[in-house]
């Protein structure tokens, strides 16, 4: 495997794992945000 | 992660979940190190490695679309939201998958053909189906009530089936600049001995790590809908 073939192999796994990655970081904030959100609208309720 | 579930229950999903990630994450590692190291090389296509992750991928997204439909079928039949949710999971994490397959094909052909990309029939109805149900995730975002949502839903999920036919036939069907087919299960034969397994092992790797993500956006779509009644109840004090 030449240099350049070496590079695009590189690049499309790299790809590949940086798009699953993205998607597992937005799945974690995601979570936060819902985690807070459900605590926020318990506290809520209890207030009432 | 600790909601709805009883907490012996809630383990015991974690463990298995565990265990998945690691088995998705050892076959990956396992047939990367088989395409570096042990395959020999195939010398009639350019950069083929790539492939390795390229056509998994879209089996998996495939998979996924697939499986998208039969929970809206199932939700049209029985109007349970637990298999909305399901559905709009599956989706999302396939729509993951599927665009892992439209940006290794790009750099394979900016490789192989010194293009990004060409309007032919595989890689259009590629990028179709890709479109359809990005739109289905973004017309999820757009409805706020629940029953209409899960309905409209359904039939894109239906439509949109229909297209992942037609990218899987398209290289059949059509002359194109893609590839036709490569695997002897499509009558293909264009891989050398033992260079066909890692393609299925890692497709497999890529379905583990991806019923680990549809279980996490499972359990938060169950936390949306909580917090939807919670919402709802708090409205009617």
């Amino acid at each position: 495997m030449d240099a350049r073939e070496f590079q695009f192999v590189f690049a499309g796994f790299c790809a590949a794992w940086i798009i699953v990655v993205i998607y597992a970081i937005t799945l974690t904030f995601r979570n936060r945000r819902l985690r807070k959100e459900l605590d926020r609208v318990k506290k809520m309720l209890e207030k009432r | 992660m600790k909601w709805g579930l009883s907490s012996s229950k809630e383990t015991m999903r974690d463990k298995i979940l565990y265990i998945l990630a690691i088995v998705g994450l050892g076959l990956v590692s396992w047939t990367l190190y088989k395409v570096w190291f042990v395959l020999p090389k195939q010398a009639n296509v350019a950069a083929y490695q790539i492939l390795y992750f390229h056509v998994p991928a879209a089996f998996t997204a495939f998979t996924g679309f697939f499986t998208a439909l039969v929970m809206s079928g199932l939700y049209l039949k029985t109007g349970s939201l637990k298999y909305d949710a399901l559905a709009a999971g599956v989706t999302e994490v396939a729509v993951v998958f599927a665009s892992i397959n439209l940006v290794t094909g790009m750099i394979w052909a900016r490789y192989a053909w010194g293009i990004w990309w060409t309007w032919d029939a595989r890689l259009t109805s590629m990028l179709t189906c890709w479109l359809i149900y990005a739109g289905y995730l973004i017309l999820r975002r757009a409805i706020d009530e629940p029953t209409q949502r899960a309905k409209l839903s359904a039939f894109l999920s239906i439509f949109g089936c229909v297209d992942v036919a037609f990218v899987y036939k398209s290289i059949e069907w059509f002359r194109t600049q893609h590839p036709s087919p490569v695997l002897s299960v499509r009558s293909g034969g264009g891989m050398g001995p033992g260079m066909e397994a890692p393609i299925y092992w890692n497709w497999l790797g890529l379905a583990c790590i991806g019923v680990v993500l549809i279980v996490i956006r499972m359990r938060q779509e169950e936390v949306a809908r909580e917090i939807d009644s919670l919402r709802r109840m708090a409205h009617a004090y």
